[in-house]
């Protein structure tokens, strides 16, 4: 028998990551067909006719804005889905009883969240390949946002986790902030296509920001530079987790 | 080393309580659940909590499990306050809850060992194995949650609670829904933790229950602790014995004070032994005719319905 301080955040992290990949089917696979999908409708209407940035094809485009939108919603629906069902179950006091700190806490669901979202991406990614060209222009700047949207969008999850009370409080969380502020963040197009009024509404758009770093990292181009956007999310992270540490060190909702 | 609580050779820990309650106070909303409760259980206690519905019993545990955020008061779990050092007092409490919760997504094993390992314990198997096979469980050890029946999730989750070999442990309702024999295999389990040195607490409904295993009781009502006692002097201050006749003229007897129930059974009551003689003798000058006699012990159930009628 061994005693270690870390074991506890360990044994969250793995307990996290346990619970979606036993249902990979449906937290990992699901998610890739449907970018899968979108893919193919997408390339299919529109790649003869459209290109960005020059000669890049709308295909190849596409791609990783899929890759971070899957990313994105599969590291929320984690760290979401997972602290309402333990709310409204009960078994949330398996956590609450013992002496885990609300860093650890955090630092656990926010991380399993990272980690099922880099494996939607990894998936897409995977299974776009063989129908783009793709170039991997600096690997580090695709990682970095990855990580970072992935973490912001996992803060997000334990936010509106604990938050809602019932599922549908959590649907209308997902279904009006989230799913919105990622399709209108230049996932489908490179917003210097759009009207100037709306380039300016991007702008005000975290999620645009995550994906067009992203992007850069694929392209060596984006829309706006990529340290402007890793200011502006790495900003967002900054004052989420901020938050969220806040709320679980009150207890917000988790210990009445 | 079967367990690794304080027990009670240690002399210098038995003067720090297991449990210390000072002043506690919750309310929700209007409702004062807990209205200023003090309460001290000492190291290696069998200690029962009883109260009806809604007298507070869950919500003081959860105050002292860290579940509940008390408005006013301090709790110490083994000389630890469970807010400025609660990870030590988390360490030194294991808690059954009352409501029958379980994740879904893992067999009991897979349970236990993420359990252990919350608080910071790896390679626990050896006592993992121990603990279900003391509670029945091991042929079930690989059964995913979802597939237990509701008195094996009970146990598990008793085998949950006991992880980390916490000195103090808490069961909230253990036996609710329980059949007879898990009801008294899970008792020879307690009481065996309780002779290996662990203090237990203990909320059930079942009044024989806590006659049986407890040595000291607290009755809680609307929030407040409204008897506090070991379990001989509460039965003895406020319950009466009985005694109990079946007579062939039963109207001499209710001319006596008895109550008859209508068939030749009349029912006295007295406080101590030495009134029986002479009520047998008052019997005999009134050729009551006596055929039958039997004596009633003094029950906690008496003194629970007694108490919560004069508080
Ligand atoms: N989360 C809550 N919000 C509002 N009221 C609550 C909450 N939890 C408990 N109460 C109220 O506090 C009072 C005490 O409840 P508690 O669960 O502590 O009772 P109890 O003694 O455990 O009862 P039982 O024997 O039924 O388990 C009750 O009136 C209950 O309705
Ligand atoms: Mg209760």
């Amino acid at each position: 028998m061994h005693e270690s301080p870390f074991t506890g955040f360990r044994t969250l992290l793995y307990k996290e990551v346990l619970r979606f990949w036993k249902v990979s089917f449906q937290t990992v696979m699901a998610p890739v067909l449907n970018a899968l999908l979108f893919l193919l409708i997408f390339s299919h209407v529109l790649d003869r006719h459209v290109t960005v940035y020059g000669d890049i094809a709308y295909t190849s485009f596409l791609v990783p804005g899929l890759v971070m939108m899957s990313l994105l919603q599969n590291a929320f629906a984690n760290s979401s889905s997972s602290l309402i069902q333990s709310k409204i179950t009960g078994n949330i006091i398996f956590v609450l009883l013992p002496p885990l700190s609300y860093h650890q806490f955090y630092a656990a669901y926010v991380l399993a969240a990272v980690a099922r979202g880099l494996f939607v991406g990894c998936g897409v990614l995977l299974v776009a390949l063989p129908f783009v060209e793709l170039s991997f222009a600096q690997p580090l700047w695709i990682l970095t946002f990855a990580v970072l949207g992935g973490a912001i969008l996992g803060s997000l999850g334990v936010i509106a986790g604990i938050w809602a009370d019932k599922f549908d409080q959590l649907a209308g969380f997902q279904n009006f902030l989230i799913l919105p502020l990622t399709m209108l963040s230049g996932v489908f197009y490179s917003i210097h296509s759009l009207p100037q009024l709306w380039q300016d509404v991007s702008h005000a758009n975290p999620f645009f920001f995550m994906i067009d770093g992203f992007r850069y990292g694929f392209f060596g181009q984006s829309d706006v530079s990529p340290w402007l956007s890793l200011a502006v999310v790495g900003v967002s992270f900054v004052l989420l987790a901020a938050l969220t540490l806040a709320m679980l060190a009150r207890g917000y909702k988790l210990r009445a | 080393m079967p367990f690794c609580s304080a027990s009670r050779e240690a002399d210098p820990a038995v003067s720090i309580p297991a449990i210390r309650i000072a002043a506690l106070t919750k309310r929700y909303g209007a409702l004062q659940a807990l209205a200023g409760v003090d309460l001290e259980i000492h190291q290696g206690e069998f200690f029962g909590l009883l109260g009806p519905n809604g007298a507070g019993k869950t919500t003081l545990i959860s105050a002292l499990a860290g579940l509940v955020r008390p408005d006013g008061g301090t709790l110490e779990v083994m000389g630890y306050d469970v807010v400025s050092a609660y990870r030590k007092a988390r360490r030194a409490l294991g808690v059954v809850p009352q409501e029958l919760v379980f994740d879904p997504f893992f067999s009991v094993r897979e349970l236990l060992r993420i359990q252990s390992g919350y608080f910071g314990i790896r390679g626990n198997d050896d006592w993992i194995d121990e603990i279900l096979a003391s509670l029945d469980l091991t042929a079930k050890a690989g059964v995913n949650m979802r597939a237990l029946s509701g008195g094996m999730k009970r146990r598990v989750l008793v085998a949950q609670a006991l992880v980390h070999r916490p000195p103090v442990i808490v069961l909230d309702e253990p036996t609710a829904g329980v059949d007879v024999e898990l009801r008294q295999g899970l008792w020879a389990f307690v009481r065996k933790l309780n002779r290996d040195g662990h203090t237990i607490v203990l909320t059930t409904h079942y009044l024989e229950e806590a006659e049986t295993l407890c040595g000291r009781i607290a009755m809680l009502k609307a929030g407040r602790v409204v008897a506090l006692d070991s379990t001989a002097n509460l039965l003895q201050r406020f319950a009466t014995h009985s005694l109990r006749v079946r007579l062939e003229r039963p109207q001499a007897g209710v001319e006596l004070g008895g109550v008859a129930d209508g068939e030749g059974w009349v029912a006295f009551g007295f406080d101590a032994y030495a009134e029986v003689e002479a009520l047998l003798a008052r019997l005999r000058e009134a050729a009551a005719g006596v055929h039958e006699i039997r004596l009633g012990e003094p029950d906690l159930e008496r003194v629970f319905v007694e108490v919560m009628q004069r508080a």
